[in-house]
């Protein structure tokens, strides 16, 4: 059964190919067979793969499946070898059944699209990438995935081209990260020629074994890969991208920008993680920039409009929680949290776009209200994903964030447990607005149209159960990730009263502004010059957008409109004119006058027998 | 040594002119349709003819280093009291450029099919005889012989622009852009011509006996500074035809006025011409000098790709923009060559072929784009993509690959390039290495105004027919291929540019 492994990515791909070449003239009804029929086929797959794997398990725990080797130069020889352990099992879980129940949603949120098969054709691509980049064997193999992911992203993304912002943001989103790849590819560069390889189990058996803890060239190292993640998983300064990527639809946002791609920054210093602790001044940067990431995002999400945007921000904060994890060498519970967020965030954006077809497309949360009574069931699941999200005792968001907090505070990261301990009051006040905003108080008069279906409501419904018990999942990660030692367990119910106590402020601070007087928030935000300018830069985005243009865009621009036609041109130009001037010049002496040719001869002759004479 | 008659060689040039020349003669008599398939089967056969000596021959031997060594070689005499005679020789290294010149001569060929219709038996003479020039380029050893191909691709290609060119509407002419080509050219190889004659002086005076042939002139002595000076004559000769900035600017001239297949032909073989000739030449006849003046090289690469990248962004004629991308492209494969690593100078290698491949079919993307919507001006463009099917996906694959996505070619060479020059020198590589966020820009940014928003034009066209899917689904699988599994060509260069490094090794450390 493993030596199937290679299919788990082949169907998504042949389902792409089919697709692709059917340029339009898919029905859709076939076309979504094809589409979530391709994933489906790999999710069934990787249960059946996994149940094998667990079941019977392998000498060192991992299988290895060679497929070919790209290419072989002077003692350069990365392969195409798939890998498959306990790390790569959670994600090809993750990819594919949430992916697919994903699918399964947008197959019913895309009906009418006139490009319906374009669409399946985009996301069986993205998905066949993301899986090599979690099964890639070497990190070329998985920068080749890495990159693969940022096409289908930016496809998805200018999905609706017709829209110049929808290609803005794609384009955005594909440049900003491009940036961290390229900080990647030379770490790369850097690993290869002090390591001699890019096979990632042998690179970390190396590393170790030539560099000391603390070395720099182990810090540069994880910082360029750090640079990558960063980029990937739309961290600090890398993270101004995600918002505009909600100009995607939905179910590509559920899926791309939440559940999987934006995790693999996480994946990336997981799996590296040799690398990390040899440096534990980059891996204080991972928790430190998961830490800042997390409190900036979450003061952003406060601030939004568009129900998308909060979603993005929750996100970034999310992920923020991951890096912190890793940062704080909490490996297996950043991958935990990375899993349940999957489960909860796909729920939250998918139920986001149950919302949005329900009111025709409409975004902003303060023209909705009310819809608790008029769309119960979109209501229900999208509570569900947003207790999950602030750690309510008894959802899969609890026990993964509750894991993150204490492993922080019990290795001695008390900062970081800090920081996360606010993102969690953050956390529940955001989310709470948009619940009280969106689905409590008056409806606006918004025409609803109720959504029903299998199609829509099957995936919701397996998604709020996951939500919910997802949390109860063992991972096998012990054989790849080493769990912090812990000397005592001391402390931990302590801590998990705390950070339910501070969630619930932050659910009833919520009630009370948003709710409750919600005129009161908006005296308060209006109020003096401080707040005002506050709320300003939070919903900016602490002028991210605003800095990067200052420095990178208008410069670049400048240049293109001074230069527009090229400098060395004009250098070029001036031959022929050079030429021109001596030729008049020269046509100047020949001017038909016997008196002048006279004078020149006679001054001929002089010089010349000057010269002589001299 | 191969089991193959050394005469194949000649064959390999013969035929594309002995083509041409059937095309022109007979287009009276037979018609108008006839040049075009003679050319076609013309290129077509000596497309077979070189793929069949790639399948069956050895390329384990190098034509670079002291003792060259051939797969294949042909000599004859010709000039014998100058020591100039008719040499050929074949290895890895221009078989490999021999096979990317055939297969674009016969994508020119077939994208000349509905474009060309005035004389169409003239077009294929000039069309056949410049690929025939090129593939003697890379066949010929002795610099005599050399030389004068040299400037018979020349030629050919001046009447290809100036003869079957576009003018544009109030801004240059085609006889502006052939003439600058032409004279660009004809001063570099001036300079080529005069660095032949000194080292073939010098080896005179050395040895007493006049040669021209590659492998005397490989051991003349020199001092230390006329070395450095003969290898600046062939440095910037082949740095003008590369084109290397500053010398660049005849390019986007050249290709905006070219018929599309004088495009392909020029971007995907010409260019390539140069960059062979530093390997085979410019390298090996001064590898100390070269060593010396190496890091200069790779900075002006690196400059390249910054600054011609910086300027494809700021095209609005497509034609152009692909020009300055190719510029920049040719940065990577100018800092492979003179970083002199084995990585880097099979990256380089790699890097030829693919974005031959890649800017080759961009170009003709960009001719049936034009004889779609009879403009070349971006601004006028825009929502192509609902207008046909075919035509925007298959721009867009062309453009990730010159994004550097891996799965498709240059990717494989750029990865190589920069990697084998990072222990090189690092500034350079960092420089370098941002030409990949700025090659995301500029094509992204150009398939923003080419494909999406909303249909600025009115034009009810035709999609791509089966002979345009055919020639563009062709390239789109070589390049897939070398994506996935460049061995094939890895291995053919392995001899020559291992040999190559080494020269290097030894040239820079005496």
């Amino acid at each position: 059964m493993l030596d199937l492994l290679f299919l788990v990515f082949m169907f998504p791909l042949a389902g792409f190919v089919i697709l692709a070449f059917a340029r339009g003239r898919l029905q859709e009804t076939p076309a979504a067979i094809v589409g979530v029929g391709s994933i489906g086929l790999s999710a069934l797959l990787t249960l059946l793969i996994g149940y094998e794997f667990l079941s019977t398990p392998l000498e060192d725990h991992a299988y290895t499946q060679l497929l070919w080797t790209w290419m072989s130069v002077d003692g350069f020889a990365p392969q195409f070898a798939l890998r498959l352990d306990g790390l790569s099992l959670v994600m090809l879980g993750v990819i594919n059944g949430v992916g697919f129940f994903i699918h399964l949603f947008a197959s019913w949120y895309m009906r009418g699209d006139d490009s319906y098969d374009r669409f399946f054709s985009y996301m069986n691509l993205f998905v066949a990438s993301m899986l090599f980049l979690v099964l890639g064997d070497n990190l070329l193999f998985l920068y080749f995935g890495w990159e693969g992911v940022g096409l289908s992203s930016y496809l998805l993304i200018g999905f609706w081209y017709k829209d110049p912002a929808n290609g803005a943001a794609a384009r955005k989103a594909f440049i900003v990260t491009r940036v961290g790849d390229t900080f990647m590819a030379v770490g790369l560069f850097i690993l290869y020629h002090e390591l001699g390889t890019l096979n990632i189990q042998d690179l970390m058996m190396l590393a170790p074994q030539q560099w000391a803890v603390g070395s720099d060239i182990a810090t540069i190292a994880a910082l360029l890969l750090l640079g990558g993640a960063v980029g990937k998983s739309a961290q600090l300064p890398l993270q101004t991208w995600l918002p505009d990527a909600m100009a995607g639809p939905t179910p590509v946002s559920a899926l791309i920008h939440a559940a999987t791609m934006v995790t693999a920054g996480v994946y990336l210093i997981a799996r590296t993680h040799v690398l990390f602790e040899l440096s534990p001044f980059a891996l204080n940067c991972v928790g430190w920039v998961g830490a800042i990431t997390l409190l900036m995002a979450g003061f952003t999400a406060l601030t939004q409009t568009d129900i998308k945007r909060v979603l993005a921000y929750s996100t970034m904060s999310q992920i923020g929680y991951m890096f912190l994890a890793l940062g704080a060498g909490a490996w297996g519970a950043a991958v935990f949290h990375l899993m349940t967020h999957a489960f909860f965030k796909a729920l939250l954006f998918l139920s986001a776009g149950s919302v949005i077809l329900a009111l025709h497309h409409e975004q902003d949360i303060f023209k909705m209200g009310g819809l608790r009574k008029q769309i119960p069931f979109t209501f229900w699941v999208f509570l569900i994903g947003s207790l999950a999200l602030i750690a309510t005792p008894g959802t899969s968001g609890f026990a993964s964030k509750d894991e993150i907090l204490w492993l922080a505070w019990a290795g001695g990261h008390h900062d970081l447990f800090y920081a996360g301990l606010a993102g969690a009051f953050m956390t529940a006040l955001y989310t709470f607005r948009l619940i009280f905003i969106a689905f409590f108080g008056q409806s606006h008069g918004h025409e609803v149209h109720v959504p029903h279906g299998l199609d829509h409501s099957l995936p919701l419904a397996v998604l709020a159960v996951f939500a919910v018990l997802g949390g109860l999942i063992p991972l096998p990660l012990e054989s790849v990730l080493p769990h912090p030692h812990i000397a005592s367990e001391d402390g931990k119910h302590a801590l998990e009263a705390i950070s339910v106590l501070v969630s619930a402020a932050g659910v009833a601070v919520a009630w009370f502004f948003f709710h409750k007087n919600r005129a009161l928030a908006e005296k308060l935000a209006r109020g003096n010059l401080i707040s005002d300018a506050l709320c300003r830069l939070w919903s900016s985005a602490w002028g991210f957008d605003w800095l990067y243009d200052r420095i990178f865009v208008r410069p670049y621009l400048w240049f293109i409109r001074v230069n527009g036609h090229d400098f060395v041109e004009s250098f070029v130009a001036a031959v022929p004119v050079a030429f021109q001037r001596l030729h008049a010049a020269a046509a100047q002496s020949q001017n038909g006058r016997t008196r002048w040719y006279a004078v020149s001869m006679v001054a001929g002759a002089i010089l010349m027998i000057a010269m002589v004479l001299l | 040594m191969s089991p193959h008659d050394p005469a194949i060689l000649i064959w390999l040039i013969a035929i594309p002119f002995a083509g041409g020349l059937f095309c022109w003669l007979f287009e009276r008599t037979l018609g108008i349709a006839f040049p075009r398939w003679v050319a076609l089967f013309t290129m077509l056969s000596v497309l077979g003819l070189s793929c069949w000596l790639w399948a069956t021959g050895d390329y384990s031997l190098s034509g670079i280093g002291a003792e060259p060594k051939w797969a294949l070689e042909y000599r004859a005499p010709w000039i014998d009291r100058f020591g100039i005679s008719f040499h050929l020789g074949l290895d890895g290294l221009s078989l490999l450029l021999i096979v990317l010149t055939n297969i674009l001569g016969v994508m020119a060929v077939a994208c000349s099919w509905k474009e060309i219709g005035r004389y169409v038996g003239f077009f294929h003479l000039n069309l056949l005889w410049n690929l025939a020039g090129v593939v003697a380029v890379f066949l010929a050893l002795d610099m005599f012989l050399f030389f004068f191909f040299w400037e018979m691709m020349l030629v050919p290609m001046w009447f290809l622009i100036a003869i079957w060119g576009h003018d544009t509407p109030g801004g240059k002419s085609r006889t502006y852009a052939a003439t600058k080509f032409f004279i660009f050219t004809q001063a570099s190889g001036l300079l080529l011509l005069l660095a032949i004659l000194g080292l073939a002086f010098a080896h005179h005076s050395s040895t007493g006996t006049w040669s021209f042939d590659y492998e005397d002139l490989l051991k003349t002595p020199m001092s230390a500074g006329l070395e450095y000076l003969l290898m600046l004559g062939f440095f910037v000769a082949f740095m003008v035809k590369m084109p290397v900035v500053p010398f660049h600017t005849w390019l986007p001239d050249a290709h905006s006025q070219a018929p599309t297949a004088g495009s392909v032909d020029l971007a995907g073989i010409l260019l390539k011409t140069a960059a062979y000739g530093l390997m085979r030449f410019g390298l090996p006849f001064f590898p100390n000098a070269s060593a010396d003046f190496a890091p200069i090289a790779m900075w002006l690469g690196a400059v390249g790709i910054v600054y011609g990248a910086f300027m494809t962004f700021a095209q609005t004629d497509v034609k152009r923009l692909v020009a300055y991308s190719s510029i920049s492209h040719m940065g990577f494969v100018l800092i492979g060559i003179y970083a002199g690593t084995e990585l880097a100078l099979q990256g380089a290698v790699v890097t030829m072929i693919a974005h031959g491949i890649s800017a080759g079919a961009l170009f003709i993307l960009c001719g049936e784009v034009y004889e779609r919507l009879h403009t070349r001006d971006i601004r006028k463009m825009g929502g192509l993509w609902s207008t046909f099917p075919y035509l925007p996906p298959i721009l867009l694959f062309f453009m990730m690959a010159a994004l550097g996505l891996p799965g498709l070619g240059n990717f494989v060479g750029e990865f190589l390039v920069l990697l084998g020059t990072f222990k090189v020198d690092l500034m350079v590589t960092l420089v370098a290495a941002s030409g990949l966020i700025l090659a995301a820009v500029y094509a992204l940014y150009m398939i923003q105004r080419v494909l999406h928003g909303v249909s600025k034009s009115e034009v009810q066209a035709e999609d791509l027919n089966r002979r345009e899917i055919t020639m563009l689904v062709t390239l789109m699988i070589l390049l897939l291929a070398l994506g996935l599994y460049p061995q094939p060509v890895l291995d053919a260069s392995a001899a020559p540019m291992r040999a190559l490094a080494a020269l290097y090794s030894a040239g820079a450390t005496p």
